[in-house]
């Protein structure tokens, strides 16, 4: 046995001084189920979830938060642990509001996942009578304390990830709570909130859903198309949940470069303006009177051709430009040059980059 | 930007001068805010204390135009204190004598006056700059929209070759692009001086390339005009035919008003879009467009990376994609064009006659996409520009002067009026305008003021006041804010009602054409 070894379900393992057992056993494909852990931040060990059995240790251990040492002898399957990792799971599912038929997250919920897991068929315990009323005031995120199961990662998202710092764990003992600066609505005054989205996107159960997305489609009914982000120039990749014809909602690509992750406000709420009757939805030519009329696009594009063609040949190339898109892909801003060059033979061609 | 977001999260000094990247670019900044949190130190220069200052070490609240002073002062305390790296200069830079004799007018005494701060915070900054290598630099637009943009540019370029911090990973000269394709739409040659890759179309070998790819012949030699001349020129009934797609001019340009006369006077306007805008208006012409997630392609973000856009469904009604209808007008005067995709474009065209870009086909972009230089289908693309040399050779060095912004305050206009972008919006509004939920979070414009400013004229937070330039007026809500020093009111462009172009100076970097949005006069007071 040398020193960076230790026992893992009774085989001996390499391990990487500082890592712990969760991350040891996760980089050999031994499978140790999670609920708090939140890659990229501080393990709280608040689950309990993740449980093993270290040789000599008082208790079971959380391996989220617990350093490998060289010779630990660590069990991840015995029945002890199954045992106890089924009645914390219990405990979980009774400690608030988890109906899955009618949640917002059923089918994208690590509880589910668990207590399927764990073959759980029944409450074992009696839920609890009150909790705190759900919060929808703000437009965009609803949060439902009663499907919280106080695991923190929207915490430590929030203060260790994106570090916006706009929620923490308030109160205490069975009155916790997930509480925002003077512990109201995500938009009140006093919140921190810029609206990022991503306690929700770490939420594993349905306490915090996005709200446009309710009713839009189930994890299962959804295509998910990962595309680019249409607003800054950081370019973050998402997830695109499509339905029929429609975007359901938007999620960040998990572990892509360059976002990791992460979406902003913009990114991940700014995409039903596709759906807005405004839209402009077949040519319009403008009439003698100043009045649009509905066009046919031969109709349209012949005008156009004729005008720049009899511009041209009036008065010259040069009495021609065009200002390209930087909201648009790549492909339409070379074929607008292309346009200009090859066929105006202007190269008055430019667009916003400059100003 | 010469190195990648990766860097952000990973850097151990960051100096971030005129930029706001938590309402502007929020992700990017979630990475520096983790590498705050992991040790790293935060060195932040803007005349407003943004969000990110709350993570800095040191905030220079220099004043609104007062960059290049300030950049070459920072300069002259390196080279009289020996801090800068000299093996570095020596054998990767050119220009450092001129520069070291231009640096040497500006020591921190005589900056400090020019920026508003002490000699002190001066000194300080530099010699923190120093002790951290490398230190890795952030810009965006408090940098560029200036008269003198370009030579703020070269002063930030200055200050990091001279500090050896570039051609290395977790350093750089770093300007986040604003727009998602904005970085794209310059690679592609959407400007009037260079085919796609930045091959100018000056170089005759260039244009023979083109012709022959394009099929065509003569090709045009002299460079167009830049966006700002093309409006002007329009205006004065130069330009005839005019051709907006996707931009909303109405509302981007400074000076609205004019804006508004020049756009006004097109013989013939076509304007190609997703919805009707302030711009729209006064088009001969509209082509309904498809919109991101409607059509396949690219975007190229600020790191150089190419990344895929997938379609989601189909486009409302009759409206197509941008590169059919251009290839439609094409073939309607006698040009037909093969490629018939976006992958087809890229891939045919863009990859193939493209050096930069060659080795970018679609086939690599299912994941993580490429950062270009990316020369051949083996390359793996380029991390950081400028390693062990740069693209040119030497790094040069340019000495550069400061100048103050074109229009100063006075008696009569006593305010410095400075615009931008709030964290809740986007441009004018054309997409999160129409987003549910948006709105709600920012309903109409404000004029973020002092509240020395406030109180001198008995303004009370929330209060409409009116902001008034040379060019205009508007009514807008009073937000007084420790955001602002005093002298400073700060708006946006977002809302028509209340837009800052109603007031911004329609002056510009003369190289580049950049309009001064950052800096004009103004006066606020009570509605009466």
């Amino acid at each position: 046995m040398d020193k960076t070894t230790f026992i893992l379900n009774g085989k001996e393992t390499a391990f990487t001084p500082g890592q712990t057992i969760l991350e040891a056993a996760r980089n050999v494909g031994v499978t140790i189920p999670t609920l708090c852990h939140l890659k990229g931040s501080t393990a709280t060990g608040a689950c309990r979830v993740c449980l093993v059995d270290v040789k000599g240790a008082r208790t079971l251990m959380a391996s989220c938060s617990t350093p490998v040492t060289p010779g630990m002898e660590v069990t991840t399957n015995n029945e002890r642990v199954l045992k106890t990792r089924k009645l914390i799971v219990e405990l979980l599912l009774s400690s608030g509001h988890h109906d899955c038929i009618v949640c917002e997250a059923n089918g994208n919920c690590r509880l589910q996942d668990l207590a399927y897991e764990c073959k759980i068929t029944e409450l074992k315990f009696p839920r609890p009578d009150t909790c705190y009323p759900t919060e929808s005031e703000n437009p965009l995120i609803v949060r439902d304390f009663s499907r919280c199961i106080l695991c923190g990662r929207c915490v430590q998202a929030c203060n260790e990830v994106v570090v916006n710092r706009a929620i923490t764990l308030g109160y205490r003992g069975s009155k916790s709570k997930v509480a925002t600066g003077g512990d109201g609505s995500y938009s009140d005054g006093d919140s921190e909130c810029v609206f990022c989205g991503q306690c929700v996107e770490v939420c594993p159960v349905g306490a915090l859903t996005e709200k446009k997305a309710k009713g839009m489609g189930r994890p299962w009914e959804t295509r998910k198309i990962r595309t680019t982000c249409p607003y800054c120039g950081v370019g973050c990749q998402q997830l695109l949940h499509v339905k029929d014809g429609r975007i359901a909602k938007v999620t960040a690509v998990e572990g892509a470069e360059p976002n990791q992750g992460r979406l902003c406000v913009k990114g991940r709420f700014g995409y039903d303006f596709l759906y807005s009757e405004e839209r402009l939805k077949t040519p319009l030519i403008r009439q003698e009177n100043g009045d649009f009329k509905e066009a046919s696009w031969d109709e349209a594009l012949d005008l156009v051709v004729s005008k720049f063609k009899g511009i041209i040949e009036k008065h010259g190339s040069d009495a021609v430009a065009g200002v390209s898109c930087a909201r648009s892909i790549n492909e339409d801003s070379y074929q607008m040059q292309k346009l200009f060059r090859a066929v105006f033979k202007s190269n008055n061609i430019d667009h916003c980059a400059r100003t | 930007m010469t190195n990648s977001f990766a860097d952000f999260g990973k850097a151990k000094m960051i100096f971030v001068i005129g930029s706001n990247m938590t309402e502007a670019h929020p992700v990017a900044a979630t990475f520096v805010k983790d590498a705050v949190l992991a040790g790293a130190r935060l060195i932040v220069a803007d005349p407003r204390r943004t969000p990110l200052v709350d993570f800095a070490e040191r905030h220079v609240q220099h004043k609104v135009g007062s960059d290049v002073a300030l950049l070459n002062s920072i300069m002259y305390v390196l080279i009289s204190e020996n801090l800068y790296n000299k093996d570095y200069v020596d054998s990767r830079c050119s220009g450092f004598k001129e520069l070291k004799a231009k640096v040497m007018e500006y020591p921190p005494e005589k900056a400090a006056k020019i920026c508003g701060i002490t000699a002190d915070a001066i000194h300080d900054l530099a010699r923190e700059l120093a002790s951290v290598k490398p230190a890795m630099l952030m810009y965006t637009l408090g940098i560029t929209e200036h008269t003198c943009g370009v030579n703020n540019v070269l002063s930030c370029a200055n200050l990091q070759m001279l500090l050896g911090n570039v051609g290395v990973e977790c350093g750089g000269v770093n300007p986040i692009r604003g727009q998602n394709n904005v970085q794209g739409a310059c690679d592609m040659g959407a400007l009037p001086n260079v085919f796609h890759g930045y091959q100018r179309v000056d170089n005759p070998e260039n244009r023979t390339k083109f012709e022959k790819a394009w099929n065509v012949k003569d090709l045009p030699a002299k460079p167009g005009l830049m966006l700002p001349q093309m409006v002007e020129a329009v205006g004065e009934g130069k330009i005839k035919g005019f051709y907006i797609f996707g931009e909303n001019l109405a509302n981007t340009e400074p000076d609205i008003r004019h804006v508004e006369h020049c756009l006004k006077s097109a013989e013939f306007l076509v304007c190609q879009d997703i919805f009707p805008t302030e711009t729209t208006k006064f088009a001969h012409v509209i082509l309904p467009a498809a919109a991101w997630s409607e059509n396949d392609g690219t975007f190229t973000s600020s790191e150089r990376r190419v990344n895929r856009v997938r379609t989601a469904h189909p486009a409302p009604g009759d409206a197509k994609p941008n590169w059919w209808i251009f290839k439609e007008i094409a073939k309607r005067m006698g040009h037909v064009w093969t490629s018939n995709s976006a992958r087809e474009i890229w891939d045919n065209e863009i990859a193939a006659f493209g050096p930069s870009m060659a080795g970018i086909k679609y086939a690599r972009l299912e994941n993580d996409g490429l950062q270009w230089p990316c020369p051949n289908e083996d390359h793996p693309g380029t991390f950081f520009l400028h390693k062990d040399r740069f693209a040119s050779g030497l790094g040069k060095l340019v000495p550069v002067e400061w100048t103050p912004p074109a229009e100063v305050p006075d008696d009569e206009y006593p305010l410095v009026l400075s615009t931008g972008r709030r964290l809740y919006h986007y441009h004018t509004r054309t997409m999160t305008g129409r987003s549910g939920g948006l709105n709600d979070l920012l309903r109409e414009e404000r004029a973020d003021i002092s509240a020395e400013d406030a109180n001198a004229r008995g303004i009370e937070h929330g209060e409409m006041i009116s902001v008034r330039s040379r060019r205009g007026e508007v009514v807008v809500r009073a937000n007084v804010t420790d955001m602002i020093p005093p002298g400073l009111v700060w708006m946006a462009f977002h809302f028509r009602e209340g837009n800052a172009n109603w007031l911004t100076n329609p002056v510009y970097d003369p190289t580049c054409q950049t309009a001064e949005y950052k800096a004009c006069a103004v006066q606020i007071g009570k509605l009466t």
